[in-house]
């Protein structure tokens, strides 16, 4: 099965990504990536639900919480506000991530729109974000034509970037993100907005991967829709690293035990 | 009318109107803006596309829409003439029907069955149901719940005509929501549908395409202007600003003449309580660059970046940013956007109704409120071209909720106006 292509790693963010998905696949696993909205479901709360997940993730992924958040369903987007409700937004959410990276290794990406951090400033954000220990950025609002100051910013602070594709996405469009990512490469399973879905299937995920792995220097993982072990098993057998966000929001809303949902996800995450 | 629609120098090959614009949306959609865009493209230059919009423009929406004299406004403020541009005579009441019928021919163009569309006065609402009835097309509008209260009637007008809306609870419940919700709506089903979206804003090509199908309006400006005065530029248009189509529709004809042969262009925008209030949707005035709804604009935002909610007595202006052409002609001084309140539309929806027996829309009012303060600054032989947006019909539940008010309980003026003195 896949192995991530080995790499020349830009930065010290993308050799720490990269070396979770190069570990991960050596004991036969794709590397398993929950995503949390920051400050939820509490600023108080959010660091034990972070070392639940911290507790089995190969990376962690951290949202900013965003008032108007265009990629997500409305799970994420309740976080979202319950978190900014909470005090949590831009510059707090960095100084989350920074306590957690005195408690753990595993490495963190931060998930945040654009215009957050053009508010607080190109530099001004990447210097927070260097500070906080943060490894790489997923941006979901910014095709990387659109902005390529953002990407060289995020290099000279040592932070990787990850871009995203979709079902839709034409070979060109595949081949320039692809090109263009430097801590891993995020492969949209499903037209639509992030959440849980009744029937996940892979559908069209393999052939999108096959073709972003012809220009990705990066490890591929697959996100959007997948929100059990089932699943994240399916993911596995194609994608380098599966990513699992809304399960956990609801698994918090709902007070299940996420540490032992992260637990069961990851374990889905194994190939073969 | 001529059977074209207008190019411009602005946005460039990019998508960018100087440093605003371009597409800041998830990938799922980058395609189906190069498909837009191709197929925009292909539209603009078949005189099949243009025949088709210049029958449905004259025949359905009653194009072209008069250019009237406001002899009594005019005498009222006692300088330049005010002249209307009545837009409220269009059929749905009001310009978004222009930018839907057009956008609607280019989805069935395109071999797309649905169409999604956001709203928050309802008037582009209606319009996309209009547009979606007459051509046999599926019809989602996305609408705030704030916005359904505040606008009843219009939502029954969208579900007689088959259209279905969904309300939309996030956020603050009105139009950027709306927004993002027809945004989500379109990323997920975007093989088959189009969306059609009321304003120029969003991502590239709307704010151009959404300009070039209202451009319409200042073309026929030119035209008129020239019949009644003499001349085809006036020398001061004055149009409110929300996202800023009905504006862009009557300044673009003009934006890029020559400085000298230019007229003053000025959109008014929502300043609410006041721009100092914090309770306001003006954008230039109190706003700073950031990216919404796939643009970089003008945009009330905090200094983390979080979408500061706007607030008008206007659902229409209700917006926190303003289409990127609006920025450029703002940063280049092609146009000057001036704030305009809640108090000072009503008291212009007041005196427009009394002197002209013209309800105009709680957007238009904005506009007028200035056009008359303007008028008063410039000497007779010169005029003013307002763009007369939208008419009242739909604001006339909340104007007479809002004027039966106790004065203090808001902060619009609570009491019927007196006939306006009108100057001999």
């Amino acid at each position: 099965m896949s192995v991530p292509t080995p790499t020349t790693a830009t930065t010290p963010g993308a050799a720490r990504l990269h070396a979770a998905f190069a570990r991960a696949a050596q004991q036969g696993r794709a590397a398993f990536i929950p995503f949390m909205t920051a400050g939820y479901p509490t600023a108080e709360g959010f660091p034990a639900v972070a070392d639940a997940l911290l507790a089995r993730a190969d990376i962690l992924e951290v949202g900013i919480p965003y008032s108007d958040p265009l990629g997500d369903g409305p799970t994420i987007q309740r976080a979202s506000e319950q978190a900014l409700g909470g005090g949590t937004s831009t510059r707090h959410t960095l100084r989350l991530v920074r306590d957690l990276r005195a408690r753990h290794d595993t490495p963190i990406v931060i998930m945040t729109y654009v215009n957050p951090i053009y508010a607080v400033g190109p530099r001004e954000f990447m210097r927070l974000a260097q500070e906080a220990g943060v490894d790489g950025l997923i941006l979901p609002d910014l095709p990387p034509d659109q902005d390529l100051e953002i990407a060289d910013l995020a290099a000279e602070h040592g932070i990787a970037v990850t871009f995203l594709i979709a079902p839709t996405s034409t070979p060109e469009r595949v081949k320039l993100v692809a090109e263009a990512c430097t801590g891993f490469l995020y492969a949209v399973s499903v037209t639509g907005v992030t959440g849980a879905r009744e029937g996940s299937a892979l559908g069209e995920v393999p052939a999108m991967l096959a073709l972003a792995r012809q220009y990705a220097r990066v490890p591929v993982a697959v996100g959007f829709g997948v929100n059990d072990a089932q699943t994240a098993h399916q993911v596995a057998q194609v994608a380098d690293g599966v990513v699992v966000g809304s399960a956990f929001i609801n698994a918090v809303r709902n007070g299940q035990d996420v540490g032992a949902l992260a637990a069961s996800i990851a374990d889905g995450c194994h190939k073969g | 009318m001529s059977l074209t629609l207008p190019t411009y120098p602005q946005p460039d090959g990019r998508g960018r109107f100087g440093r605003f614009g371009g597409r800041y949306v998830p990938e799922t959609l980058i395609p189906a803006l190069d498909e837009l865009e191709r197929a925009y493209a292909a539209a603009k230059v078949d005189p099949e596309y243009l025949n088709e919009l210049d029958r449905l423009l004259r025949d359905f929406v009653g194009r072209p829409s008069g250019l009237y004299l406001a002899e009594r406004l005019t005498a009222h403020a006692g300088g330049a003439k005010i002249y209307l541009k009545r837009e409220d005579q269009n059929y749905t009441g009001a310009h978004k029907i222009n930018n839907c019928l057009a956008q609607a021919l280019l989805a069935r163009r395109m071999g797309k069955q649905r169409v999604v569309a956001e709203t928050g006065a309802g008037q582009h609402g209606v319009a996309s149901a209009t547009a979606a009835a007459l051509l046999g097309l599926d019809c989602v509008v996305y609408m705030g719940a704030e916005d359904i209260r505040r606008q009843e009637l219009n939502v029954f007008r969208m579900k007689l005509l088959g259209a279905e809306v969904r309300a939309v609870t996030s956020g603050t419940s009105t139009l950027k929501d709306a927004t993002n919700e027809a945004i989500r709506d379109w990323v997920t089903n975007v093989r088959d549908t189009f969306y059609i979206l009321g304003s120029v804003v969003g991502p590239h090509p709307y704010p151009a395409m959404v300009r070039d199908f209202q451009s319409v309006i200042g073309e026929e400006v030119k035209v008129q202007h020239q019949a009644l005065e003499g001349r085809p530029v006036p020398d001061a248009i004055v149009a409110c600003v929300g996202g800023g189509s009905n504006a862009i529709g009557i300044f673009a004809p003009f934006a890029y003449l020559p400085e000298g042969e230019r007229p003053r262009l000025i959109g008014t925008e929502a300043a609410g309580e006041g721009v100092d209030s914090g309770r306001h949707a003006a954008s230039v005035a109190g706003g700073r660059v950031g990216v919404l709804h796939g643009a970089m604009m003008y945009l009330l935002n905090d200094d983390e970046g979080q979408i500061v909610p706007p607030h008008s007595i206007s659902a229409g202006l209700d917006y926190p940013g303003i289409g990127p052409e609006h920025c450029l002609y703002s940063e280049t001084g092609v146009a000057e956007y001036v704030p305009v309140t809640d108090a000072q539309a009503m008291d212009a929806l007041q005196l427009c109704t009394r002197l002209e027996g013209i309800i105009p829309a709680l957007e238009t009012a904005h506009a007028l409120h200035h056009a008359v303060e303007l008028a008063r600054t410039m000497r007779p032989d010169q005029t003013v071209v307002v763009n007369l947006s939208g008419r009242g019909d739909k604001d006339v539940a909340e104007v007479m909720r809002l004027l039966s008010l106790p004065a203090g309980q808001s902060s619009t003026p609570g009491t019927l106006h007196a006939r306006p003195e009108v100057q001999a």
